[in-house]
């Protein structure tokens, strides 16, 4: 089970979906929103995604570790839009026949999702708000100068 | 080649549109394209950042050659692993 949507998400149906009499272990994980980062009020998270190929993306992560892990299915919803402090925005529901595996597979499973899936989070705050993981794309001073000129040359010649 | 290409999270704001009409040569690659789009939004990212391009649902190397309707997005960094 993939799923991707805008709608809360149900970690009971997705954890059921792997279940089977072979299997002993089922570890299910919940990324839900935190009320904070780096000391500031977190009012709520915004996820936008590129469906197509983040649902393509969460395909290969399911199938990598159903190779990689020797398990039968892995179950993932994420949620887009906003998803207010609490809820839920991840679910990764991985069934084994021994605990060790489900448990590794749950964890790697969402470092790949992280890493791979076009998804993206933006924090929000009383006082702002930020997308998280673009830390490298702030401009220095001398960006924002060199930016500043590009804007004027690009009004000069009605090109925006 | 015109290329609509997508933009998402932080470009879109950036550029403050989801799309990119850009006009390239007909033997472009990704980082011909990329390069074009960052042209007309300096804004987008600063020039020491890599932009990662998607070609059809796929990341794609910066030599990557483009064909004529290739879907091109324009990927920003993901939520990385401190959730």
């Amino acid at each position: 089970m993939i799923i991707l949507t805008d709608e809360p998400l149900d970690p009971v149906a997705v954890t059921d979906s792997v279940r089977k009499d072979g299997n002993g272990a089922v570890v299910t994980f919940l990324g839900t929103t935190r009320d904070n980062f780096g000391g500031k009020t977190v009012t709520r998270l915004e996820y936008e995604a590129y469906d197509v190929m983040a649902i393509k993306k969460l395909e290969e992560v399911r199938d990598s570790l159903c190779a990689d892990y020797g398990i039968e299915d892995i179950a993932i919803a994420h949620r887009t839009g906003r998803v207010d402090v609490g809820y839920i925005s991840l679910v990764v529901a991985v069934a084994s026949p021994h605990r060790v595996k489900a448990f590794e597979a749950c964890h790697e499973a969402v470092n790949r999702i992280k890493t791979i899936v076009p998804i993206w989070k933006k924090e929000w705050f009383a006082d702002g708000s930020r997308w998280v993981a673009c830390e490298d794309h702030e401009f220095t001073d001398e960006a924002e100068h060199h930016h500043a000129h590009a804007e004027r040359h690009t009004a000069a010649v009605g090109d925006d | 080649m015109q290329f609509d290409v997508r933009l998402f999270a932080l470009y879109r704001e950036r550029a403050g549109s989801s799309v990119v009409t850009v006009d390239v040569p007909d033997d472009a690659t990704v980082g011909v394209l990329s390069d074009a789009v960052r042209a007309l939004y300096p804004r987008l990212a600063p020039p020491e950042v890599r932009i990662v391009v998607a070609v059809n649902a796929e990341y794609a190397d910066d030599d990557q050659a483009l064909n004529p309707g290739d879907e091109v997005c324009l990927i920003p960094p993901v939520s990385g692993g401190r959730g």
